[in-house]
Parts: C-alpha cells; sequence; structure tokens
C-alpha cells in the first residue's frame, strides 16, 4: 500500500468504529435515560409494563405487609402519589418506614410494581441522591 | 508527635514543592546544571516531610487522641487497632493527604530511579511533579485540614463507619491510589517531553515502567474493591456501574492503551504524538476520578463529607492541570516530529485497533458518568444511567476487542501474515470452541450468549498460550531446544501472555455468574435444609455474639453434598455496631472449587424463622483471580531486562509499600 493509502485505511477505519460507538451511545441513551422515576413522574407519564426502570420515594408509614416470609408488599411515595411495591427477598439493613429506598424491577400489567431489588439508605448520611433531591423539591425532605 | 507537628511538616512540604515546581524547570530553560540538580533533594524532602506528616495523623488515631477532630468524627477507642490504622484514609482529609503521600512517593521514586535520565528530562519531570503536590497540598490545608483541634476534647469518638471496617480498607485504597497517581508520572514525563520539545523511543521506554506499575496497582486496587463490594454489601453484586466505580475503570482503560501505545513508539518510533496525548489524557482521567468522588458531586459509599468549596477548589485543579496540558500539548505538538506509518496488517496494527477500540470505550463510559451531570446543569432535569446503558454500549464495543487479542502478540512486527497467524491459533479456537459447546449442553439454563462467552474466555486464555508455545517453536525442534528456547523467551512476553490470560479468566467469570447465578429465598427456623445445586445447607443455630464494638445474630449453617458428604459449617450474621447503631450484613461465604456459596439473612418473621437468601456463583472467584494473574503479568513484565536496560529501574524491585505503612 502507498502512504496515502495507509493513512486512508487508517482514518476510515477510525471514522467507522467512532461511528458506531456514537450510534451506540445515541441508541442507548435514548432508550435508557429515563430511568429513575418518583411515583409523581409516573403518575404524569406512565411506564409501559414490563419496562425496567429505578422506582424512588420513602416508605409509606403503615404501608409494610407480609404475606408469608419472605413475600412483601409497601407503598412507596413522594408525599402526593404513591405506587405500591411487591418484593420477594431479603429487605436491606435499614429498609424502615418513612425512610428513602430505591427499588428496581418492572411493572406487572396491574399497577404493582414488581421489583427485584430493593436498595435503602447506606447509614444515616447517605441517601440515594436522587430521593434526596426529589424529595426536598416536594418539600418532604427533613434535614437532620 | 504532636499533630501540630504534623501540619507543620505538610506546610512545609507544601513551602518546599513550590520550589520543586519552579527552579528545576527554570535551570532546565537556562541549562543551569546546579537549578536542575535541586529537583531531586527537593523531591526526596517532600517526600520525608509528607511521610512525617501522615504519621503524625496515623499516631494519633492509634492513640484515639480524640482532641483531633478528625479523629473524633471517624474513630472510636474499641475499634480494634487495624481500623484505628486504616481509619486514618477512611474519611475525606486523611485520604487526601494518603493521595499526597503516594505522589511525593512517587516523585522520590523518580528522584532515585531517574539517576540515568537525561539531567533536563529528569528536572522537568520532577519539576511537573512538584506542580502537582503543590496544588494538592494547598488543597489540603484551605480546605481539607485534617489537623484541626477540637476544644474541649470529647470523651469518646463517634466511630468509623462500620462498611470501612474491614481488611479491604487496609488494602483497596492504597492499592487504587498507588495506580491513580502513579499515573503522574507518565504525566510528568509527557510534559516534560512537550516543554522540551524532543520525543524519542527512549523517552517511550522511560515512561512504561512507570505506567506498567501504576497499571499493576490500579488492577489489583479496583479487582480489591470489587471483592470488597462483593462481600461486604449482603448481595454479592461485583459491579454496579457506579459513578465512582466507572471513576477507577476510566483511568485503567487509559493506561491499558497507553501501556500498548507506548509499545508501539518504544518498537516502531511511531504513534509519538499519540502516547504523549494519552499520557495526559490518562492522568487526567484518574485527576477526574478524584475529583469525583472527593467532591460530592456523587453521593457513595465514597463520598465522605460534601463540602462545596471543596468541588470547586478540585474543579480548579482539574482545570488548570487538563486544560494546561491540553493547551500545552495542542501549542507544541507540532513541533515534535510525528512518527511514521505502516501496514494495517501487523503489529503495530493490531495494537493500534486495540487504542481505537479502548479508547472508544472509554469515551463511552465517560459519558454514561457524566451525562446525568451535564443534564442537571443546564437544564435542571435529573436522570440516572445504569447498568442497561453500560451494557449496551461497553458490551458491545469491548467484546470484539477481546476477540481478536489472542492475534495481536502473534503477529510480527512491520508485515504480519494473518492467515499463518489463523492457523496457529487454529487448535485454541477449536478447543475453545468444544468448551462452549459442552457449556450449552451440559449447564442447565446456559444460553448461547452464555455458551458463547465462556468460550471467549477459553479462547482468550488458550490464545495467550498458544504465544508461548509458538514462540518456544514447540513442534518445530527437538523438546530440549523448545524448553531452553521458552526459558530464554524475554519476560515482557510472559507478561502479556499472563495479562491476556487474566482477561479470559476474568471473562470466564463474569460471565457465568451474570448468566448462571441461581438464588433460593427461604425462611428458615433451626434444623431446617435447603437445597442448592447439588448442596445441603442445614440451619443449625442462631446464636448472639458480642464482637469488640458490635453486637450480632450469629448463624450457623452446616453445609454437605446432596451425596452426604458433610463440608463443615458455615457462619453469616447480622451485626449491630453500637456507636452509631447501624446494622450491617456479613455474608457468610464458602469457596468450593472456583465457585462460591453465597449466605446473607434477613429479618426475623413474626414466627421466630428468619429469612436467608442463598447464592449459588459459578466460576466467580475467577473474576479476581484473573485480575491476579493480570498484576503477576504485569510484575514479570516489569522483570524483563529490556525494560531496565538503559532504563530508570532499579536492579531490584522498587519497594513500593515502604512509603505507605
Amino acid at each position: 500500500m502507498t502512504r496515502k493509502q495507509k493513512r486512508l485505511a487508517l482514518i476510515a477505519g477510525a471514522i467507522g468504529f467512532l461511528g458506531a460507538a456514537t450510534g451506540l451511545t445515541l441508541y442507548a441513551l435514548g432508550e435508557q435515560t429515563s430511568y429513575f422515576y418518583m411515583p409523581g413522574d409516573l403518575a404524569e407519564n406512565p411506564v409501559a409494563a414490563g419496562q425496567r426502570i429505578r422506582l424512588g420515594g420513602l416508605v409509606e408509614k403503615g404501608s409494610i405487609e407480609r404475606f408469608d416470609d419472605t413475600h412483601v408488599r409497601f407503598a412507596v411515595t413522594d408525599g402526593s402519589d404513591t405506587v405500591t411495591v411487591r418484593y420477594n427477598g431479603i429487605l436491606p439493613d435499614l429498609f424502615r418506614e418513612e425512610q428513602g429506598v430505591v427499588t428496581e424491577g418492572v411493572f406487572d400489567g396491574s399497577q404493582i410494581f414488581v421489583a427485584d431489588t430493593v436498595l435503602a439508605k447506606h447509614d444515616e448520611n447517605y441517601m440515594p441522591r436522587e430521593v434526596a433531591d426529589s424529595l426536598k423539591e416536594k418539600g418532604v425532605w427533613q434535614e437532620n | 508527635m504532636s499533630i501540630e507537628f504534623g501540619h507543620f511538616a505538610l506546610v512545609l512540604a507544601f513551602a518546599l514543592a513550590l520550589v520543586q515546581m519552579t527552579v528545576p524547570i527554570i535551570g532546565a530553560q537556562f541549562k543551569n546544571d546546579t537549578l536542575m540538580r535541586v529537583g531531586e533533594p527537593a523531591a526526596l524532602t517532600n517526600f520525608m516531610l509528607v511521610a512525617l506528616s501522615f504519621m503524625a495523623l496515623t499516631s494519633a488515631y492509634i492513640q484515639s487522641d480524640f482532641s483531633v477532630l478528625n479523629v473524633w468524627e471517624n474513630s472510636h477507642s474499641a475499634k480494634p487497632l487495624l481500623y484505628k490504622i486504616t481509619g486514618t484514609w477512611g474519611n475525606h482529609e486523611g485520604s487526601m493527604l494518603l493521595w499526597v503521600l503516594i505522589l511525593v512517593f512517587f516523585g522520590a521514586l523518580v528522584a532515585v530511579f531517574g539517576r540515568n535520565l537525561p539531567l533536563s528530562l529528569r528536572a522537568n519531570v520532577l519539576g511537573v511533579q512538584g506542580a502537582i503536590s503543590c496544588a494538592f497540598m494547598i488543597f489540603i490545608l484551605a480546605t481539607s485540614n485534617p489537623f484541626a483541634r477540637l476544644d474541649p476534647a470529647p470523651m469518646e469518638g463517634r466511630d468509623l463507619n462500620p462498611i470501612l471496617q474491614d481488611i479491604g480498607l487496609a488494602v483497596h485504597p492504597p492499592l487504587l491510589y498507588l495506580g491513580y497517581v502513579g499515573f503522574s508520572v507518565a504525566f510528568s514525563f509527557a510534559i516534560a517531553a512537550l516543554i522540551e520539545g524532543r520525543l524519542d523511543a527512549a523517552w517511550a521506554r522511560w515512561v512504561r515502567p512507570w505506567t506498567l506499575a501504576a497499571w499493576m496497582f490500579l488492577t489489583g486496587g479496583i479487582a480489591m474493591g470489587s471483592y470488597w463490594a462483593y462481600y461486604e454489601l449482603g448481595w454479592g453484586g461485583f459491579w454496579f456501574w457506579d459513578p465512582v466505580e466507572n471513576a477507577s475503570l476510566l483511568p485503567w482503560l487509559g493506561g491499558t492503551a497507553l501501556l500498548h501505545s507506548a509499545l508501539v513508539m518504544e518498537k516502531r518510533s511511531a504513534l509519538k504524538i499519540w502516547t504523549v496525548l494519552l499520557a495526559i489524557l490518562t492522568f487526567s482521567l484518574s485527576l477526574l476520578g478524584t475529583f469525583l468522588v472527593r467532591s460530592g458531586v456523587l453521593t457513595s459509599v465514597h463520598a465522605f463529607a460534601t463540602d462545596p468549596a471543596r468541588g470547586v477548589f478540585i474543579l480548579g485543579i482539574l482545570v488548570l492541570f487538563i486544560g494546561g496540558s491540553l493547551a500545552l500539548f495542542a501549542w507544541r505538538a507540532a513541533t515534535l516530529t510525528p512518527g511514521g506509518l505502516f501496514q494495517p496488517i501487523s503489529r503495530e496494527g493490531a495494537l493500534v485497533l486495540n487504542n481505537l477500540v479502548l479508547t472508544t470505550a472509554t469515551a463511552t463510559v465517560l459519558i454514561g458518568t457524566l451525562y446525568p451531570l451535564l443534564v442537571e446543569a443546564v437544564t435542571g432535569d435529573k436522570i440516572s444511567v445504569g447498568a442497561p446503558f453500560f451494557n449496551l454500549t461497553f458490551g458491545p464495543l469491548i467484546l470484539p476487542l477481546l476477540v481478536i487479542v489472542p492475534f495481536g502478540p502473534l503477529l510480527a512486527w512491520k508485515r504480519g501474515d494473518i492467515w499463518a497467524v489463523s492457523q496457529r491459533l487454529f487448535w485454541a479456537f477449536g478447543a475453545a470452541l468444544v468448551v462452549a459447546l459442552l457449556a450449552f449442553v451440559m449447564v442447565d439454563g446456559a444460553s448461547v450468549l452464555a455458551a458463547l462467552g465462556i468460550g471467549l474466555g477459553v479462547w482468550l486464555v488458550l490464545g495467550a498460550l498458544t504465544d508461548l508455545v509458538v514462540k518456544s517453536g514447540f513442534g518445530k525442534a527437538a523438546p530440549s531446544v523448545v524448553f531452553s528456547r521458552f526459558k530464554g523467551l524475554p519476560r515482557s512476553v510472559f507478561g502479556t501472555a499472563l495479562a491476556h490470560a487474566g482477561i479470559g479468566l476474568t471473562t470466564i467469570g463474569i460471565i457465568s455468574v451474570t448468566t448462571l447465578e441461581t438464588e433460593r429465598i427461604a425462611a428458615m427456623q433451626p434444623g431446617e435444609t435447603v437445597e442448592i445445586e447439588g448442596y445441603n445447607l442445614r440451619f443449625d443455630s442462631l446464636r448472639p455474639f458480642t464482637g469488640p464494638n458490635f453486637t450480632e445474630d450469629q448463624a450457623t449453617f452446616v453445609l454437605s453434598r446432596v451425596t452426604g458428604k458433610s463440608l463443615g459449617e458455615v457462619v453469616s450474621s447480622k451485626r449491630l455496631y453500637t456507636a452509631r447503631q447501624m446494622p450491617t450484613t456479613e455474608a457468610g461465604i464458602r469457596t468450593l472449587g472456583l465457585s462460591q456459596l453465597y449466605v446473607s439473612l434477613g429479618d426475623q418473621t413474626p414466627n421466630g424463622k428468619i429469612v436467608v437468601r442463598i447464592w449459588w456463583k459459578p466460576m466467580v472467584t475467577l473474576i479476581w483471580l484473573g485480575s491476579l494473574v493480570m498484576m503477576v503479568g504485569g510484575t514479570v513484565s516489569l522483570l524483563d531486562r529490556r525494560l531496565r536496560v538503559g532504563a530508570p529501574m532499579p536492579r531490584r524491585k522498587p519497594a513500593v509499600q515502604g512509603g505507605v505503612a
């Protein structure tokens, strides 16, 4: 190959690759940007059943119901709207009523959020930031 | 030792860093040997001063001197000694001091082992190191002073976050920082080359050992952090695509690209300007990581305390160094002689492809990490980019790279023969295919993708071995000749093979645990048994236990094969740290071959049972064993004679841990 061809091959390869990467990134961002929701967001823009999202808020007081030993149901609220969450498994150490929580999972057909992961705040200084900020906006948050 | 003494030592070190960053560089400009030689003693003294300062803080922790604000906030007199020592860097201020300690440690290493560098290059490198130290020392002194006193002194401290009270804190941050900060040396060499306007193959040979050492430590630091999170957080995840994890992955990807491009520069005198740019970018990514973690822009276990002033300050340092170095690059790069071009099918061609993929993958991770911050800053909307984004972008980019890794080392420099290489790799490919088929047929629940993924890992391992086999002439010469050739292979060839095999092992671990993991959730009372993957786990007893600064409920399980053979006990517990009233889950983990059984306790149910979650994690240990193999590969490569001839490396490996303890 001549020098010019070599350079062209290099540039073409690089452009092709970067193009592919850009395409993937744009596609993924389009798909995945709305990943975190508060109950209020869902009231405005409902999410299709089966789409994987993260749902955050406070665990509503008095909403924790245990069915059998491992299945539990509770409500996540942001002060105005509420979503019912179903979960099978071990709740995190700091899962409590009126504490911040982030759950991950999908809606089933009947407006119940089936979570497979539940994350609570790590310690008294830590709370998922998305939750803290959203709650502050709504004025539900209390600085301690 | 008084804490004020430590404070004073740090102030002195700052003043000395000012000298180190100006005098040698000025000396190099005016070709004045005396001024240039100031760099060395300055760097060595600086290290001693910061080490003293660090020791003063550590001794305050050991003595539980609660009149020091930092100790009061993060320690407790009942804490075991190890956690008192590691607690020194288990907080924002202390960890920044550790950062600076490691930075000046590398400066001192350059001063000691750089004796055979050209005088002006060494002066400039030490000068740039001095400038970085200066910036971070003033950051500590102005916004994050660990030496502040508290009056009156409280009787008892507030204790360290229980999650950090673990051996992981003794290993993970120092290793990670050795990696992060180690890239500063490559950065300083790059800036020095730009200042001098001289760049040749020797430069690459000088930079490579430093980059390799930093890369090894970073590999270890990331792997250790991942294992720590795996066993400590109680649900056995090993990677979360958390922004803080990404912050450590970014310089690792950049550093890996740098290692490979420096190779091309050293051997073929090509990719010169690109290599300099990569050296700058890699350390910039380290700085960015420090900013993301330390500024409190992100909230995670790693963000100890948030203070906007600190964020702005680190952002300032970030802009100064990244902006300044890129501006210098833009201004001076044109004066450097560019390297030659080469055939696409060749070792250097393969390395360019490696660089292309790695840098693009770095860019996607960077975008995924910063995009939410950017969107929030511009529009105020909060979005979160999680694992799905990275699986969609990073995955498809990096997987093809893994497929072609075995070809690279087998291709010849200048002009490679892809067909000959393919023939040599035939057996590795065939074996990998067989393993993939076996995995698909034999393992329950293995999807096509899972089987292919495991085959890919095997392909990487066998491909790396093929390289050794081919290079020692196996099958072409008499066994004795093969053996002596094998022994005579340069250590760097072994290093490459080990590192690539390590990537393969890690790949197998990741794929198998993400696709084949199984779990059971059950409410159990003593005497009950759960069966998982051919093992029986019988819940034996639940007993209270009191540790030095915690109380816990210990559940003892008896593990046996379904066939009846007993395998002993597994203990899992729920722990409550009394000082902070904070509960943690201490998972019970049993390693069986390469796989692990992971037992986590939940709440007690009203009828006296306890919820137990049990995971079967097939071949999960390969994730970290692979990283260990990569580190060994790096070490072997560092011992290569070729890296040392005329290069600033010692005969014996530098005692790197010495400055940290």
